[in-house]
């Protein structure tokens, strides 16, 4: 491509410099492309702003919730897809450690077997007690509540936990509902639409649960630890009693300040360590969930029509 | 350009919902691929700031959508960062076969970097501990992805014959 540069023409010259001028499509152009940048700049921190400071209920809000329904069938159409080769992956990864879980898990079958058969007798008496009591209760898990199986079809950023499942208001799911897996709680809703809703996942920075010691009844509050993914349970005095391997699950309770959003005795993990210093007012307890938060692929949405006790 | 719009449009709609539905899961060595912000560059080298800055700012509307995040967050994020790469693709990226190696290198670490500034001014979760640890990671898997991806990008969007640049004589 011939160039329009002379070195002698520049060079050679000794007519008097012109003054500058500008290109006047250069400049026209310039002007358009930074324009639309700009108006697109603050038409998105307008959006931030408004989206920030509304309620759930408002109209952008609204019209979130509308790209969220137009998006859903094609992201259950992907995960659909994506399925069969996520499937393949995990089951050759699995292989990895399946002869050392394998011995775990024969020798916790026997642990569970016999704390089947202790648990079911128990359960007989606890019913034939509550029914000679005439016991007023709060919904239980699972009894009182009716399963919603559904599939996540969409993950957040790697900045937080959270994730959006195929179900909705359609199907029963109100801000707020419990989710849970076979395993264990995963989490609860904190956005709901029509067809979809979000939800923040336990190990999010933002989840609290009240959470007890099934095997001591210690009281405390399961939070996200320091690692990723990591749990640990707080608020337990130095006087209560927790050991390495005692489950925790969900405490159901409701108070003013800090009402508990789950049922009673959902399970949420075991512990792995229970340590305390002098300086510290509670127990440093890490719990490994019982879920596996990083290979979530469908859960179960805790539906209850029982009247929720409030506290007064 | 209405025929450019709409192939970029398809495309950019079709990776938000893979974007959402696969990538968003994966995490390989700590980093996560970002499939959505690879086809941006793409599209920016070869489009130019201004489409791109559209573009980018329609994708992350709908990814805001998708995923009930604050919306114009990553919509704000997409479209600084497809300006930014448009612009470099227009100057001095033009015509050099290094450029989206670059610019997604480059791209990758501003946009984790905004987002981590962003989401701490907004009051929200931002682990920059983790972010950071995975940032090489995420660099990497960014620059596996843009070969296949600008190759095909640029089977769709035929590159443009830019015009010759504007000389002006000294005399």
């Amino acid at each position: 491509m011939p160039r329009n540069r002379s070195v002698s023409a520049v060079l050679g010259s000794s007519v008097p410099r012109p003054r500058p001028q500008p290109f006047p499509s250069r400049s026209r152009s310039a002007l358009r492309r930074r324009a639309v940048v700009a108006g697109l700049v603050v038409l998105s921190l307008i959006l931030i702003t408004v989206s920030f400071r509304e309620p759930t209920s408002g109209p952008l809000h609204g019209v979130q919730s509308a790209g969220a329904t137009v998006l859903r069938p094609f992201e259950v159409a992907a995960e659909r897809v994506a399925r069969p080769f996520r499937d393949l992956y995990g089951y050759f990864a699995g292989l990895v450690h399946v002869k050392r879980e394998n011995e775990r898990l024969k020798k916790q079958v026997n642990e569970l077997r016999q704390n089947a058969l202790l648990g079911e007798a128990a359960r007989a008496q606890n019913a034939k007690f509550r029914a000679q009591l005439n016991f007023v209760d709060s919904p239980l898990f699972p009894s009182d509540y009716r399963a919603v199986n559904t599939r996540i079809i969409g993950w957040r950023s790697e900045f937080d936990e959270r994730v959006v499942i195929a179900a909705g208001r359609g199907n029963g799911i109100r801000q707020e509902t419990p989710v849970v897996t076979s395993d264990g709680l995963v989490g609860s809703v904190t956005q709901v639409t029509g067809g979809a809703a979000l939800v923040t996942l336990l190990t999010d920075e933002s989840s609290a649960v009240q959470a007890r010691d099934q095997d001591t009844g210690a009281f405390g509050l399961v939070r996200h630890g320091q690692g990723e993914g990591s749990l640990i349970v707080d608020r337990v005095t130095k006087d209560k009693r927790v050991e390495v391997g005692d489950v925790i699950v969900t405490a159901g309770t409701r108070s003013k300040l800090y009402p508990s959003l789950f049922p009673p005795n959902i399970p949420i993990g075991w512990v792995t360590s229970v340590g305390q210093s002098d300086t510290a007012n509670f127990k440093q307890i890490q719990i490994q969930p019982f879920v596996d938060f990083s290979s979530l692929d469908a859960v179960t949405a805790l539906i209850t029509n029982k009247k929720i006790p409030k506290a007064p | 350009m209405p025929a450019d719009a709409a192939k970029a449009a398809v495309l950019l709609f079709f990776v938000v919902v893979v974007q959402l539905s696969i990538m968003a899961q994966v995490t390989i060595l700590g980093g996560h691929p970002n499939l959505l912000l690879v086809t941006l560059v793409c599209v920016a080298l070869l489009r130019g700031a201004v489409f791109a800055a559209i573009a980018g700012f329609a994708a992350g509307l709908l990814v805001d959508s998708g995923v009930f995040a604050t919306l114009g967050f990553t919509a704000l994020l997409l479209t600084l960062a497809g300006y930014w790469t448009g612009r470099y693709g227009e100057t001095t990226g033009r015509d050099r076969a290094h450029a989206p190696i670059l610019s997604i290198a480059v791209i990758t670490i501003l946009y984790q970097v905004a987002a981590l500034v962003l989401r701490f001014m907004l009051g929200q979760n931002a682990p920059a501990g983790a972010i950071f640890a995975g940032l090489v990671p995420t660099v990497f898997l960014n620059l596996i992805l843009i070969v296949p991806v600008y190759a095909f990008t640029r089977r769709l969007l035929r590159p443009r014959e830019w015009a010759p640049r504007e000389v002006r004589l000294l005399g």
